[in-house]
């Protein structure tokens, strides 16, 4: 046996014992793994198993029932429809804040101005509830303006307006850190090359930043959309009557004590909020 | 590199826009708190009647919350600073799947998590009516940012070399741990602990399905104001809940520009 057919195996050996040395680490993540397996997963799969079984006085199971029955249907599709809807305002909104923050990383007051940007980030949906009624609701400054102005009330707060208007308050400071963190990663030699051709800023936007962005605005609104669809206690706050579905869960659970499709409902909006975010992370990673 | 002019000013517009959108609704609450009479308006003098009122009604939800937040974050910091380094030592594929499990109660909606909480445990009385159960929501939602601010510092500091080279002088994995593993991830523990005290005093989705009556935490209270009381009062408490975020707050900021990570703080509360 020639020596350059004993050294890689030599290697390999010394892998090996270093990788058994690592080994006895794994123990150490047991009580995660432990606490996850208990209280998480195996509630999770019950949970799915439940939406398996009839609900009183109903003979087809709880999955069959929200997939046929029109008013659930409506619920998601709403819910679908206020989270596309304010995931599109918010990159919009967001995305020129990311470009004006990146690409002037100090001025006086920026400090403060991020801190002011990013201190929504910690609030609880119902707090953003609470802001939108004293914003657009009935005592609202918006309303007590408009009856000045106009004459006309104008209250927005209990309904879908004021519900995309809250989304898009907590979707805001999410966004933004991102996208300037994206900007920021902009190559700018592209960007100075176009300009000495003579692209105009318009040009330079569309033909440059914008492909370089996808990535980032896709992440970014796949983050949007599954926080939005999932979000509960900004519209617990504005009202449950809106019809969107973590209001429909609830009320399925607290008032129809109807468990069996509650958990059907949760089953289903968990796996679609969770398949839209593996979706755009798988996409932005393989970018 | 120059920027047109228009370009500059339609961002700086739009940013201060954004900012006013985003301030002007906390400084509208902070002021309503803070009036005697606020359909009246500011005319009608300044009080501090309203919080001392929150106070006296609401105390206990915000002993409550500081509680539950101290144990959510002993149990994070806990069993998150070592599930952290067993992913550092294996950043095979195995890890990566365990670590989006582990993330799995932040990507799935609280409701869901909570509903499937109450549907399996939820018949253990004396885990249902005490706020450990509140606990262990927050634990399962606080504990992949923990993991990920913790792991964050791991990844910088060449750890796995040295932790192999204080094996080979034969210290034992106890001392390697709390002797080398520990200190090197200092600054991800202190980022960890802020995020999760943060997140689990504004906790409210979780927390509204696994609360009884004599386990409110602070957003539950705020809730319930929300419904019931003037104006005034809910926006007095929301102040006091402003000044106990605050802090947290610029800490998380503090230690963020400290590293030197641009972005976003990885944070976003339960809405």
């Amino acid at each position: 046996m020639s020596l350059s057919h004993a050294t890689p195996m030599l290697a390999r050996g010394g892998r090996h014992t270093a990788l058994s040395g690592r080994r006895a680490w794994l123990i150490i993540a047991a009580p995660a793994v432990a606490l996850f397996l208990a209280f998480w997963l195996l509630p999770m799969v019950k949970l799915a198993g439940l939406g398996a079984t009839a609900p009183t006085g109903e003979t087809a199971n709880a999955y069959w029932l929200v997939v046929s029955e029109p008013r659930y249907w409506k619920s998601l599709f709403n819910t679908v429809g206020l989270s596309l809807a304010a995931t599109l305002a918010t990159l919009i909104i967001a995305l020129p804040v990311g470009r004006f923050l990146a690409r002037h990383p100090s001025f006086p007051g920026r400090r403060v101005l991020m801190s002011l940007l990013i201190f929504p980030l910690a609030f609880p949906g119902v707090v953003v509830g609470f802001l939108v009624i004293l914003t657009t609701g009935r005592q609202g400054v918006l309303n007590t303006l408009s009856q000045l102005l106009t004459g006309e009330p104008t209250v927005l707060a209990y309904a879908m307006p004021g519900l995309f208007i809250g989304y898009v308050y907590f979707l805001l400071p999410r966004t933004i850190g991102l996208l300037t963190a994206a900007v920021e990663g902009i190559d700018k030699q592209w960007l100075e090359a176009a300009q000495t051709l003579g692209a105009s800023t318009w040009r330079r936007f569309v033909d440059i930043e914008l492909p370089a962005l996808t990535g980032a605005l896709t992440a970014a609104g796949a983050m949007c959309f599954a926080t939005a669809m999932g979000a509960f206690g900004t519209v617990f706050t504005l009202g449950t009557r809106i019809d969107v579905l973590p209001i429909t869960i609830y009320d399925e659970f607290t008032n129809y004590a109807n468990l069996p499709v509650a958990a059907a409902l949760s089953v289903v909006l968990g796996l679609s909020t969770w398949a839209v975010l593996y979706a755009a992370n798988s996409l932005a990673a393989s970018r | 590199m120059t920027h047109s002019r228009f370009d500059t000013r339609l961002g700086l517009g739009i940013t201060l826009a954004v900012t006013a959108f985003l301030i002007g609704p906390v400084l509208l609450s902070v002021t309503a708190g803070l009036t005697q009479n606020y359909f009246v308006g500011l005319k009608s003098g300044l009080t501090f009647q309203w919080v001392v009122q929150v106070w006296d009604l609401y105390a206990d939800t915000i002993w409550r919350s500081y509680g539950v937040a101290l144990a959510t974050l002993a149990v994070t910091t806990v069993i998150g600073v070592p599930a952290a380094w067993v992913l550092t030592l294996f950043p095979g594929r195995l890890s990566r799947l365990l670590e989006e499990l582990l993330t799995l109660p932040v990507a799935v909606p609280g409701l869901a998590t909570a509903l499937a909480l109450i549907v399996s445990w939820g018949s253990t009385g004396w885990l249902r009516s005490s706020v450990a159960f509140i606990v262990v929501g927050h634990v399962l939602f606080t504990l992949p940012f923990m993991i990920r601010a913790v792991r964050a510092s791991m990844q910088g500091a060449e750890l796995v070399v040295l932790d192999e080279a204080a094996a080979t002088l034969g210290a034992s994995r106890r001392q390697r741990f709390f002797d080398i593993i520990v200190p090197a991830a200092k600054s991800g523990i202190v980022t960890g602990a802020l995020t999760v005290v943060t997140l689990s005093i504004g906790e409210f989705n979780l927390t509204w399905l696994l609360h009884t009556p004599l386990t409110k935490t602070l957003p539950v209270g705020l809730a319930n104001s929300y419904a019931s009381m003037r104006l005034e009062v809910a926006s007095a408490y929301t102040l006091v809940f402003l000044l106990m975020l605050l802090p947290l707050m610029v800490g998380l900021q503090w230690l963020a520009t400290r590293t030197h990570r641009t972005g976003s703080l990885a944070l976003g509360a339960s809405s």
